[in-house]
């Protein structure tokens, strides 16, 4: 059986995700993920056989978009954008574990460009905002052979998991 | 300074020390130490990845001598992923139900330039 994977994420952190995409909507918004993988097998998976992990995201590093060109349809942060989160997520105790970013009327499904850009282990969380309103929102992982990315569960918590 | 997606390949460290003369010294000892790294920071004729930034303290070694940049005692060297992504290129067909039920998908369409100005390769895990 395939390993299955959840992020486990508040409500109040989905929800500043979802703002940023209505705020910089027609744009692409994007930020980073802090957390740390949990040694908690996920509830659903519990006695299923399967390899189950889950991680929690317990901040976000909101981050400007430096796509000038075509904010629209892309983003990309600055190496430097990264370093800064590397030291936040220092600083409490956490980890990059992943990125998010809005795709501006379009499906919260990873694109072609989103997967050549991928890196593996992280994880990407997708908004999707139509008209400038937040819809579906998707999480993803690169698969290490970089062919494809696999769907990864959401789960919305009302407190952070230990 | 390893960043976290390549820590699995690196004994799950985040540093690593090492005496050397240059960058590529340097990321020479650190794949020899942990050889599932090369793969990911090398592409297969020994280039630096154009998806892996690489800056000693604060300078982006591609504004140096890249590899054959000089280090001395107290230098950091930090592996940096390179992080883009966006929405299709062309106007985006509604996904189908089947689409929306299949947990795994593969993708057609065309890369393209990268937004920090590197063209794309096969990038790690290949």
């Amino acid at each position: 059986m395939a390993d299955a994977m959840e992020l486990w994420i508040s409500g109040h952190i989905a929800e500043q995700i979802r703002a940023h995409g209505a705020e910089t909507y027609p744009h692409e918004c994007c930020g980073a993920l802090l957390g740390r993988d949990s040694t908690a097998v996920p509830e659903i998976h519990r006695g299923k056989g399967a390899v189950a992990s889950a991680r929690e995201i317990l901040q976000l590093f909101p981050l400007v978009n430096r796509r000038d060109d075509s904010p629209r349809n892309r983003f990309s942060v600055t190496p430097q954008d990264v370093l800064e989160a590397e030291k936040a997520a220092r600083e409490h105790g956490l980890e990059v574990v992943g990125w998010y970013h809005s795709h501006p009327d379009h499906p919260a499904r990873p694109s072609e460009y989103d997967r050549d850009h991928a890196w593996p282990w992280y994880s990407y969380i997708i908004v999707s905002v139509q008209n400038g309103a937040p819809q579906d929102m998707t999480s993803w992982r690169l698969n290490d052979d970089r062919a494809e990315f696999s769907s990864e569960g959401i789960e919305i918590r009302h407190r952070a998991a230990v | 300074m390893i960043p976290s997606p390549l820590r699995p390949y690196a004994g799950k460290r985040d540093s690593a020390e090492f005496t050397a003369r240059t960058v590529g010294e340097a990321l020479g000892h650190l794949t020899t130490e942990f050889g599932e790294l090369r793969k990911h920071l090398f592409t297969e004729d020994g280039k630096l990845r154009s998806f892996v930034n690489v800056y000693v303290n604060d300078e982006d070694i591609r504004y140096l001598a890249k590899e054959n940049t000089p280090t001395k005692d107290g230098d950091t060297i930090s592996i940096i992923p390179s992080i883009a992504g966006g929405i299709p290129s062309m106007v985006s067909a509604i996904p189908s139900i089947a689409d929306a039920m299949r947990p795994k998908f593969r993708h057609s369409e065309r890369s393209e330039e990268s937004a920090l100005g590197f063209v794309s390769d096969n990038g790690i895990g290949s």
